[in-house]
């Protein structure tokens, strides 16, 4: 429809790029490593707003830490963080051909965004609980949640440990600090508040961190839970995880046109930092820095991790259908596997030579446990027993399921 | 019967300037079931477009927008979704024309693929049909194969109240009966396959009778209709196969016909059993026509479980369940 003459007329957003034209990331702006300022973690947020529309970066072009975000870890720690990192690639990639292979009926990789999770695994202590999302596969690899059991639920086995309830990578790991997934993107967000006020009512020491996409910050829950947590102090560090996409909408879709995800934070009175994903010391400083004012009795942070979707959405996803293929390579901020390399190499404890060598170790792993999960039978040849269907709906069944479960049969 | 949902709203943003889509996937992408394919590169991105990922907002979105005189056709990408935005339906779209005494209305099309069949485990296999019929004020409609599917989304997006078009998600590709072990089959075999180009329109309320029988009524929509015919078929039993289209309003005087024909009543479908749409249909046959009845009514549904990965097939109610229902039934003279 023509716009009338002086008549107003709709904004649609659009992405710089699509299929077919050069990829372009000129509009996200990059401050050099070590130069964003270190506020003392009682500051008043009313102080530290800037945070929210820079950039905390550690790791400069050379893989040198460097500025007041850099701080002094063992480089048994950072290498414990690489493998964990490279551990989560290697399932990926190994779930992504059982897919192929038609052994799994849904998979969702995290590749670029490995960091994070490693990250928070860290700083987080036994007691806190991690809201994820499920994109968060590498803080489960950083914790050593077994990883037969990992693949017994994707597979569907008869050793599924959800017994057969849940789809692929949603699970559930309460001894391990992760709380269980569910398909709907979002609604496990504010939980985290409501836990961590639980946290503070009860007077112990535990805090919860929450995790959610760009594109899931349109949702409720996401704006409630920033309500909450600033009315309450809630402790908890809720994160935003841009990887510039949520499935084929860029981030301009869920308003990151006009304004930053961690600026969120800023309108509902909260510090907020922007943070480079791709940069695991970054990633942990920033994370460490949330944790210590949360421990503090200082209340929530908000913190928007800045990485990008290396992959497709999911297994179900076809990325070259509303992206340029090449986008990946153009991404600004590199890979993070990648970079914690160069680091570790640059200090002179880590080399291509055991990097390889790490890759294959890791590689053989995932290879035999797979092959033991294969061997207790994918869905479709194993399964666990049906009668599971009705089993922890309630903690005690009512005669409607205990009469279907007769009339099945099971 | 994605390309006769295609179809049905690029006849309509053609027609009518007011008509547009919205949803998450829908714009550039075309939807991630593909049923808005093409329609931005037609139609432009002001009348096919991507929202941010809040079901809420894009009802709200919708309402607005029907309020001020548009019709809107959102996408929820999956009814499982659709949850977050109930509120705006329940409170707000169902009741604009009731308490504004007609000042204002909301003619808005919300469409939701919904059903299993598809390994999509406990949020992306729900049937939430009943949470709508309960509903006073909303329309609830449900295709089930493409000629239907082209002609009601047509009546809905022309309909000047809010209707929930629902579409079974098993049935985009080709028509399925629940025999989930046999070969796919696609709607181009189908008689109900051929989808003529231009307008046309299926009017909510009327059922239709997928299958004529004399010994007992089945009723069904959506995915079930297919299932249904099937356990037909499989029982030997001399069916009348009801496809009731659209759930609210509903086409009582086919049911009651039908059930008094044949003195005997199943009701099929894939939500859960307990305040099910069934139960409503159950009450109406009892109400409307006791004294025809030679058996009791029965119930061929889920269970009353959320909808589990591995136990697609043990949850789904097949052919072999309603084949059972049926002969259960003609047991009683
Ligand atoms: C309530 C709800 N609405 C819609 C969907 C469908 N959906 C699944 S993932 C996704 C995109 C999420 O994007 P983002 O939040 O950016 O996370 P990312 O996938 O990029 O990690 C959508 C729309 C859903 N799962 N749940
Ligand atoms: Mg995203």
């Amino acid at each position: 429809m023509a716009a009338k003459d002086g008549g107003l007329s709709l904004h649609i957003p659009a992405p710089k790029a699509r299929p077919g034209e050069t990829p372009d990331f000129s509009h996200i702006v990059i401050p050099p490593a070590g130069e964003t300022p270190r506020p003392a973690i009682d500051t008043a947020p009313a102080e530290m707003r800037d945070l929210a529309y820079g950039l905390i970066r550690v790791l400069d072009d050379e893989g040198t830490a460097v500025g007041p975000w850099a701080l002094k870890l063992e480089p048994d720690v950072l290498r414990r963080a690489l493998r964990a990192m490279m551990l989560t690639r290697v399932f990926d990639n190994r779930m992504f051909a059982a897919h192929r292979q038609g052994k799994v009926t849904f998979f969702i990789k995290s590749t670029g965004e490995e960091a994070i999770g490693v990250a928070q695994s860290m700083v987080l202590r036994k007691g806190d609980m991690n809201f994820p999302s499920y994109r968060t596969t590498s803080f489960l690899m950083e914790r050593e949640y077994p990883l037969l059991d990992m693949f017994n639920q994707n597979l569907a086995t008869a050793d599924d440990p959800l017994q057969g309830r849940q789809l692929p990578i949603l699970y559930s790991a309460k001894a391990y600090g992760f709380y269980t997934l569910s398909g709907n993107v979002g609604s496990r967000f504010h939980h985290a508040v409501g836990w961590a006020m639980a946290s503070a009512y009860r007077g112990d020491t535990k805090i919860a961190l929450a995790c959610i996409g760009d594109g899931t910050t349109a949702e409720n829950e996401f704006h409630t839970a920033l309500t909450f947590a600033t009315v309450y102090r809630a402790p908890v560090i809720l994160t935003v995880t841009n990887n510039q996409w949520a499935i084929s909408s860029f981030q301009g879709i869920a308003g990151g046109e006009s304004t930053t995800f961690a600026a969120r934070g800023v309108g509902y009175g909260l510090p907020a930092l922007r943070v480079d994903g791709n940069d695991f010391l970054a990633v942990y400083a920033a994370t460490q820095w949330a944790a210590e004012r949360a421990r503090a009795n200082l209340g929530a942070t908000v913190i928007e991790m800045v990485s990008y979707r290396a992959e497709g959405h999911s297994t179900s996803d076809d990325p070259t259908r509303y992206r340029p293929i090449d986008e990946a390579t153009h991404w600004p901020l590199g890979d993070p596997i990648e970079r914690l390399k160069g680091h570790l190499t640059k200090l002179g404890e880590w080399s291509d030579e055991r990097h390889e060598q790490l890759y294959a170790e890791l590689t053989d792993t995932i290879t035999e446990v797979y092959r033991q999960a294969d061997a207790v039978g994918a869905l479709g040849v194993s399964k666990p027993p049906v009668g599971e269907m009705f089993e922890n709906l309630f903690a005690t069944p009512d005669w409607r399921l205990l009469e279907q479960r007769k009339e099945l049969g099971v | 019967m994605v390309q006769a949902l295609n179809s049905a709203l690029d006849v309509m943003m053609e027609r009518d300037p007011d008509v547009l889509a919205f949803g998450q996937d829908v714009g550039y992408f075309g939807g991630v079931f593909r049923v808005t394919d093409g329609l931005q590169a037609k139609h432009g991105a002001k009348r096919c477009f991507d929202t941010p990922i809040s079901e809420a907002g894009i009802v709200s979105t919708a309402i607005g927008m029907g309020v001020y005189g548009l019709r809107p056709v959102a996408e929820i990408q999956f009814a499982d979704y659709i949850l977050p935005a109930y509120d705006q339906l329940v409170s707000e779209a169902a009741r604009i024309r009731y308490r504004s005494g007609g000042d204002f209305w909301v003619p808005i099309t919300v469409r939701t693929p919904y059903g299993g069949g598809i390994f999509g485990g406990q949020t992306h296999s729900q049937s939430p049909e009943a949470v709508f019929t309960h509903v006073t004020g909303l329309k609830t409609v449900i295709p089930s194969n493409p000629y239907d599917a082209k002609g009601l989304l047509i009546a809905s997006i022309e309909d000047d109240d809010p209707v929930i078009f629902m579409e079974p998600k098993r049935l985009y590709n080709g028509p399925f009966d629940g025999n989930h072990g046999k070969a796919l089959s696609s709607w181009g075999q189908h008689p109900a396959g051929e989808v003529p180009d231009g307008y046309y329109n299926v009017p909510l309320g009327k059922a239709a009778v997928a299958r004529e029988g004399a010994d007992v009524t089945v009723i069904c929509y959506g995915t079930m209709v297919h299932v249904s015919l099937a356990a037909a078929e499989e029982s030997g039993v001399d069916a009348e196969v009801i496809d009731l289209r659209s759930l609210v309003p509903l086409d009582i005087d086919t049911i009651e016909a039908s059930v008094k024909k044949t003195g005997r009543c199943v009701i099929v479908h894939e939500a859960s059993r307990f305040s099910g749409f069934g139960a409503e249909l159950s009450a109406l046959v009892q109400e409307r026509c006791f004294f025809h009845l030679k058996s009791p009514i029965e119930r061929v549904t889920g269970w009353d479980t959320p909808y589990p990965h591995a136990f697609e097939w043990d949850y789904f109610p097949g052919p072999a369940r309603v084949t059972k229902a049926l002969l259960r039934t003609m047991e009683n003279n």
